[in-house]
């Protein structure tokens, strides 16, 4: 992808100002609807799923004690597999996003939670909730574009590292949960320099870091196996897999996401002053779906999901499903594409990406075309249109923030 | 045993690591929710109509749990709608009861989504969260040659609580009840089995056929008013007045109030806003995030991304109330209530406390 602003034929020209707001109006109305309406039923969904993950991981454990005889190894690990992917995915993120928050529990709560992981969920939610979700797709702010060791957008400089781009990220999907705890404490920059190493707030996430990493590795690869006697390396062998399991699949799902074509991508310059209906503009054509069953859903933690998600990253995870079809009728009706498409399509369209960015940009993509302008301007993101006010109600158009000039429909 | 203390924290240590990141009371809660001691918790053994409004609800508390003195209330924090609310009640059983439970009783407040599911939808065997029991409201020591109750509605709870378990201790106890019929009086039957036998003086006033208690009718009802140590609860209104009236008596020291005190909301929005931590205090007018107001007083916050999706600037909410500014949904908090808000899209709903 080039970043929309650069783009030839953009696919957003059609829509004014006025279009813009009011998806963001119509976006609001679809949020307040599922939000006021979150009871008892979500409630026990979420406890059940946590229930169901963590009988599952005890069930597992317990049947690899005997890991020495192969149907335990077997039905132990893939046990442990999905639980420790129902546990990253379903349970963590979602917790981790505050989706849950409403019901007060502090047993379940996105500032209680640790999950099962490398990453600490403290660093994990600013590099991910905050920068992630705020700066979607935005090249040279969103640093999930190739999480800085890959090139996945034309408009991202080429240099003759990212030749060896497609083999990092096979490397990143077998080893994900470390990647992101890398990513998280953002090791490549934070190396760099002696200052930025002894930084104290830079020292104290790593010791973080390890210390997490060390309780997991001492878990998975010693205190569990040892449990299991003689069955001792049949159970290091059976963890790992589950790990790499929960791994590859965590990848694959989240490439998904953002990377597919027909995804967009955004200039840095876009997004200032952005409003809210901007910014929801900027999650519809900035994310990509995964159809598939309910046991897809599940398994992606709803990540199938991720135009929803990523338009309501609070809302809980199992109400995306009933407003997707609302979704998909506003992209209808403003013209926009809806991407979406099973898995195996989507994961190849997105290594196909990988491999393609490996080298230079050729042919129209080489030609690098002129961005316009925008005047710097504070975001007002939280700040929602009001539906339908007339022209001279002041009250509106003041809560609309700057009219600047329409930059997202450059051409 | 220093050997066996280590190898019990050692094998502790080791399970601890199996269940790493969650605590092995995780787990547990599963199966014996009674038994974590990090987290008070109480199964509901029974439930006793009192009234067509009222029951009262017999606990079974788990670890973690302190007897309470008589007039002092517990925090109690219930599902509804898949919300944990937390609520105080006044301990209506005797701190003595050998079977270690004891009991509060609800009066069902109109719109009060706590009171009324209590009373309405709660049924045996359910759990509730619980805080130690806490309150200054108690009888003295030693104890009052005269006492007197003055109460109203749900205010007899804490002063049963009192009776139940002191009033072989008092001689001359005069008790002072409003409800608005004597079908409504709270513990009806026991409060007149016990004048019956002469153990109290009991004056019932039923509001509706009679209106409500003035300071004033109190003088008349009970000639020896201020000989008496004198206790009361019920609504603000009241209290208000008896307390003016004991002042211009010169007899505040005499009396001892409780007080159930709602939240304080602004309908048009706007209001006090206390950051507990630095002590700053910002008047507003409702329409602007606490993040803001706080950073422009010079409050040092936590913020993230400024349009209320990702949960870095989150803040305990202590008391008073909040309005979400994108749905207008709005968040209050009890005295002892500590409700994490995010503070980006959060505006002061009238006055209200933050953590910060």
């Amino acid at each position: 992808m080039t970043t929309i602003q650069r783009k030839k034929s953009n696919p957003i020209a059609h829509l004014t100002h006025e279009d813009i707001e009011q998806i963001g109006i119509e976006l609001d109305a679809i949020r307040d609807e599922v939000m006021a309406s979150r009871g008892e039923k979500d409630a026990a969904y979420i406890r059940r799923v946590i229930a169901w993950q963590r009988g599952l991981e005890l069930g597992s454990r317990g049947v690899l004690l005997f890991s020495l005889f192969p149907p335990a190894w077997l039905i132990g690990t893939a046990g442990l597999s999905v639980a420790k992917i129902l546990e990253n995915m379903e349970v963590g993120h979602n917790i981790l996003h505050g989706q849950w928050d409403w019901m007060r529990d502090p047993k379940i709560h996105s500032t209680k939670w640790e999950w099962d992981h490398a990453s600490p969920a403290e660093q994990w939610k600013h590099s991910h909730n905050e920068l992630h979700h705020t700066y979607t797709n935005v090249v040279g702010r969103d640093n999930d574009l190739g999480y800085g060791i890959m090139r996945v957008d034309e408009d991202q400089k080429w240099h003759p590292a990212h030749l060896g781009q497609p083999f990092y990220n096979f490397l990143n999907a077998c080893f994900f949960e470390y990647g992101i705890a890398a990513y998280d404490l953002e090791l490549g920059r934070n190396l760099a320099t002696k200052e930025r190493r002894q930084n104290p707030k830079f020292k104290a996430a790593l010791k973080a870091v390890r210390r997490k990493i060390g309780k997991q590795v001492l878990k998975d690869y010693v205190v569990h196996p040892a449990l299991s006697g003689p069955s001792f390396l049949h159970t290091i062998a059976a963890n790992a897999t589950a790990n790499l399991v929960r791994n590859l699949w965590s990848h694959s799902v989240i490439m998904c996401g953002h990377f597919p074509t027909g995804v967009e991508t955004f200039e840095k310059t876009s997004i200032e002053g952005e409003t809210r209906g901007e910014w929801y503009l900027r999650q519809m054509l900035g994310s990509a779906n995964i159809s598939g069953s309910k046991a897809m859903h599940l398994m992606t933690g709803n990540l199938s999901h991720q135009i929803e998600h990523h338009l309501f990253p609070d809302m809980p995870s199992n109400r995306y499903k009933e407003i997707a079809p609302k979704i998909q009728d506003l992209f209808q009706r403003y013209g926009l594409s809806y991407v979406s498409g099973p898995l195996p399509k989507q994961v190849a369209s997105a290594w196909y990406k990988v491999f393609r960015l490996a080298l230079p940009n050729r042919g129209e993509a080489a030609i690098r075309r002129p961005v316009e302008k925008k005047a710097p301007a504070v975001s007002t993101r939280w700040r929602r249109a009001q539906p339908q006010v007339p022209a001279s109600a002041h009250l509106g158009s003041a809560a609309l923030g700057t009219p600047a000039p329409v930059a997202l429909s450059a051409e | 045993m220093a050997v066996i203390r280590n190898l019990r924290s050692g094998a502790w240590r080791v399970i601890e690591l199996i269940t790493t990141p969650v605590v092995p009371a995780d787990y547990l809660d599963v199966i014996a929710p009674l038994r974590n001691a990090q987290v008070l918790r109480a199964k509901i053994d029974a439930v006793r109509p009192e009234t067509e409004n009222s029951v009262t609800l017999v606990l079974r508390p788990g670890r973690g749990w302190q007897s309470h003195r008589p007039g002092q209330y517990v925090r109690v924090g219930v599902d509804v709608g898949g919300v944990r609310l937390w609520r105080s009640y006044s301990v209506t059983s005797p701190p003595s009861r050998r079977d270690g439970r004891f009991t509060i009783t609800v009066n069902a407040v109109p719109d009060g989504v706590v009171s009324t599911h209590l009373v309405r939808r709660t049924k045996r065997g359910t759990i509730v969260h619980l805080d130690v029991p806490t309150g200054e409201f108690q009888l003295c020591h030693p104890r009052p040659a005269k006492a007197l109750f003055v109460t109203a509605g749900s205010g007899i709870t804490p002063v049963m609580g009192m009776l139940r378990s002191a009033l072989h201790e008092l001689s001359d106890v005069v008790v002072v009840h409003s409800a608005g019929t004597r079908e409504a009086v709270v513990f009806g039957d026991e409060l007149r089995a016990l004048a019956a036998e002469g153990r109290i003086r009991l004056i019932e006033r039923h509001t509706r056929a009679d209106g409500r208690l003035k300071p004033a009718d109190l003088d008349e009802l009970v000639p020896d008013l201020f000989e008496r140590r004198t206790w009361a609860c019920g609504p603000n209104e009241m209290l208000d007045d008896l307390e003016t009236h004991w002042a211009d008596a010169e007899a505040t020291h005499l009396l001892s109030t409780e007080r159930f005190r709602p939240t304080l909301i602004n309908s048009g929005g706007g209001g006090t806003i206390t950051f507990a931590g630095s002590g700053t205090v910002v008047e507003t007018d409702g329409s602007e995030p606490l993040l803001d107001s706080g950073e422009a007083a010079g409050v040092l916050m936590p913020s993230g991304c400024r349009m209320g999706i990702c949960f870095s600037c989150v803040l305990p909410l202590r008391e008073g109330a909040v309005r979400d500014l994108r749905d207008g949904q709005l968040t209050v908090a009890e005295p002892g209530d500590n409700i994490p808000v995010q503070t980006c899209i959060s505006a002061a709903a009238g006055p209200c406390t933050i953590d910060a």
